[in-house]
């Protein structure tokens, strides 16, 4: 992450795992001009239930984001990670650069 | 332990809602929910209502819960049956109104086919809904089903919409045993520290003010405020959605605050060193300009949604929790105080900006109107409003003394809400008297509810205040848009009197009536539904009124 960039931090939600959860989640922060920069979601244990990663701006709303994620009913827990081990950082090079995506045909 | 039963989920569904307590739904029928009909028109303890649109069934629920506090339903189809429930959805969202939306989906094998009449009604009701669900099986329908009630009406109430597929309506599901119908979640523990310090900022101020917010309408906590407001001796303002917490003639009640407020009650804030807000949102409606909001005060909050907590304006003492309980622990904790210094020159203020109501002596103005209607009610009556000058004209005149008898579209300003949601507050209170007052742009919208009201035979009055015009947006040009008055006129106005007739309603007219207030005492008086016409000056302002954007203490016309 080049260092211009503001703060961020990760947010990490355990929830139920079913198919509108992530709208839920995300809706959050659409609904409020508020980007997301980073998702990772995977399910744990038997399947019942996922872990959510979510990679934030840093930014005088997130305490109010918090709040509105914990009332989401699909919504165990949340957290706010100190650091995420360079998780992100390292996911960073396993995506290819914009450039080398290739276009998308014009509809 | 009885014998297993095999039911449809249709009739799982049934089941659920009538060991839930519900008693009468509103909906429409289509191929996407007909199953669900099937099985309601064996129940002997459900009553259908039949609305025109959709929408209207909506506000019926809607209406129904506002008057009674408890949780009620509404049925619709797929695809254009949902999408036209989802305004009264929204609104229940914005004011925390119990609903539970049942609405019909393509089976599970056309989801995401584009199917006929397939709509995203999970996508379109996520930011709308307090919660929503997708049912996937029959038997699912045995969980989710009371948990839509308990979250419909635990903390903070709101609309719940559970979306059920054709094919799991049809789908056969073996009941060995009933779930307990959902109910509301036990109150949170609310910290004792927080309101020994809260009673110490009170006994220390020396111009407080009490400010309640519909959370106190909706925890019932009317009695309570009242008792806790005599005993720290605290003046009080209430929002929109909480008039009728106090009644207006309390020494203590300052009125309304806000854009259309008593002058006394923003001016009292501008002075306030300490603001107790109590199920209040600081919504802008209420507040004017966030910044300059009762700039010298020091700020308790407290409100079951944690959320609201410090949103817009950071609290010094924010206590999450349910407003009812926490005014009486916090009241056993205060020493009675009569303030003598502050409640004088509150006297002093309401004798300097009190509220005006010129014409209020004369049944053919607005203000008069409302104050006629008034004196041919008792205090249990049910107010509805639509949404416009009529609405502020209502909420300014009106002797609010009860709570649940006011309603209104606070959060969405809905036009369009008034009739059906007067109709369901009267099938709520079939024995009551409900009156509308509705404008004459805002009774078209929802209009065709007028025969669900003559089929119905409720006890509903409409008073339409009639002056040819989107008045508050015409308001708005007059003052704010350089007296451009673009599009709030209209030039064809329906004979509102022969219309209600059309759809099977009495109707009398003011304009025409040798004496108003007999004509306007016997017609409701006499039950049944009717319709009660009366011509308003469009020339006629909702004062006084804080522009926009500015301080509450810039009123115009205060
Ligand atoms: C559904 C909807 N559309 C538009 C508006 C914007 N609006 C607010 S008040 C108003 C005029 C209402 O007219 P009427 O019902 O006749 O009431 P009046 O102000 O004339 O008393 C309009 C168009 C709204 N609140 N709701
Ligand atoms: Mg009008």
């Amino acid at each position: 992450m080049n260092s211009v960039s503001p703060k961020r931090t990760v947010l990490e939600l355990t929830v139920n795992n079913h198919p509108g959860v992530m709208s839920h989640v995300v809706g959050l922060f659409s609904r409020r001009a508020f980007n997301v920069e980073g998702i990772l979601c995977l399910p744990v244990g038997n399947g019942d239930i996922s872990r959510i990663w979510l990679l934030v701006d840093e930014d005088g709303r997130l305490p109010q984001m918090i709040r509105q994620i914990e009332k989401l009913y699909d919504v165990k827990s949340i957290l706010r990670r100190q650091e995420n081990d360079g998780l992100f950082d390292r996911l960073e090079e396993l995506f290819t650069s914009p450039n080398d995506v290739s276009q998308k045909e014009p509809q | 332990m009885s014998a297993t039963e095999i039911l449809t989920g249709a009739e799982v569904v049934v089941r659920l809602l009538e060991r839930q307590g519900i008693r009468v739904i509103a909906g429409i029928p289509g191929s996407a929910n007909l199953p669900l009909y099937d099985a309601l028109g064996h129940s002997t303890q459900i009553r259908h209502v039949l609305p025109r649109h959709e929408q209207g069934a909506g506000f019926i629920a809607q209406g129904m819960a506002r008057a009674s506090g408890q949780p009620a339903v509404c049925f619709a189809t797929s695809g254009p049956g949902t999408t036209n429930l989802l305004t009264a959805i929204a609104d229940a969202k914005l004011d925390s109104i119990p609903v539970v939306a049942i609405t019909g989906q393509v089976s599970r094998s056309l989801i995401g086919t584009d199917a006929f009449q397939e709509v995203d009604t999970y996508g379109m009701s996520l930011p709308i809904t307090k919660h929503n669900f997708l049912v996937n099986s029959a038997a699912d329908l045995l969980k989710i089903l009371p948990e839509a009630f308990r979250i419909a009406v635990s903390g903070r109430p709101g609309p719940v919409l559970v979306d059920i597929p054709r094919d799991v309506q049809l789908e056969k599901v073996d009941v060995a045993t009933w779930p307990e119908p959902g109910k509301a979640d036990a109150l949170p523990a609310v910290d004792d520290a927080l309101l020994q310090t809260a009673a110490r900022m009170i006994a220390e101020a020396r111009r407080p003010v009490l400010y309640l917010g519909g959370g106190v309408i909706h925890s019932g906590a009317a009695e309570t405020a009242r008792a806790f407001a005599e005993q720290g001796g605290l003046p009080t303002v209430t929002t929109l959605m909480a008039l009728g917490a106090l009644p207006v003639e309390h020494p203590l009640s300052l009125g309304m605050l806000g854009m259309h407020g008593a002058p006394c009650a923003n001016m009292a804030m501008d002075e306030s060193d300490l603001l107790i807000v109590v199920g209040a949102r600081f919504d802008d409606r209420a507040t004017g300009k966030l910044a300059e909001f009762c700039p010298q005060a020091r700020i308790i909050h407290i409100d079951i949604d944690p959320a609201e907590l410090n949103k817009l304006r950071a609290s010094h003492i924010a206590i999450s929790g349910d407003v009812e309980t926490v005014l009486r622990r916090l009241q056993a904790q205060l020493k009675p105080q009569d303030r003598p210094d502050w409640l004088s020159h509150i006297r002093q203020l309401k004798t300097d900006w009190p509220l005006r109501l010129p014409g209020a002596d004369d049944p053919r103005t607005h203000y008069g109107l409302v104050r006629a209607v008034a004196a041919c009610l008792d205090d249990n009556a049910i107010l509805a409003t639509d949404v416009g000058q009529h609405q502020m004209w209502a909420a300014q005149a009106y002797p609010h003394h009860k709570p649940r008898r006011w309603l209104t579209s606070g959060g969405l300003g809905t036009m369009g809400f008034g009739l059906p949601t007067a109709l369901g507050a009267a099938l709520a209170e079939p024995d009551n008297t409900v009156v509308c007052f509705s404008g004459d742009g805002s009774l078209l919208m929802n209009i065709q509810e007028l025969v669900t009201a003559a089929q119905e035979n409720v006890n509903l009055k409409i008073v339409l205040m009639n002056n040819a015009a989107l008045g508050l947006v015409h308001q708005q040009q007059t003052m704010f848009y350089g007296a451009r008055r673009f599009a709030s006129l209209f030039t064809h106005v329906p004979d509102f009197v022969a219309l209600a007739r059309a759809c099977g309603i009495r109707a009398i007219d003011l304009d025409t009536a040798d004496d108003p207030r007999a004509a306007l005492a016997e017609a409701i008086k006499q039950r049944g539904p009717c319709l009660i016409h009366c011509s308003i000056d469009v020339q006629q302002l909702v004062c006084p009124i804080v522009p926009p954007g500015a301080a509450n203490r810039e009123m115009i016309g205060a």
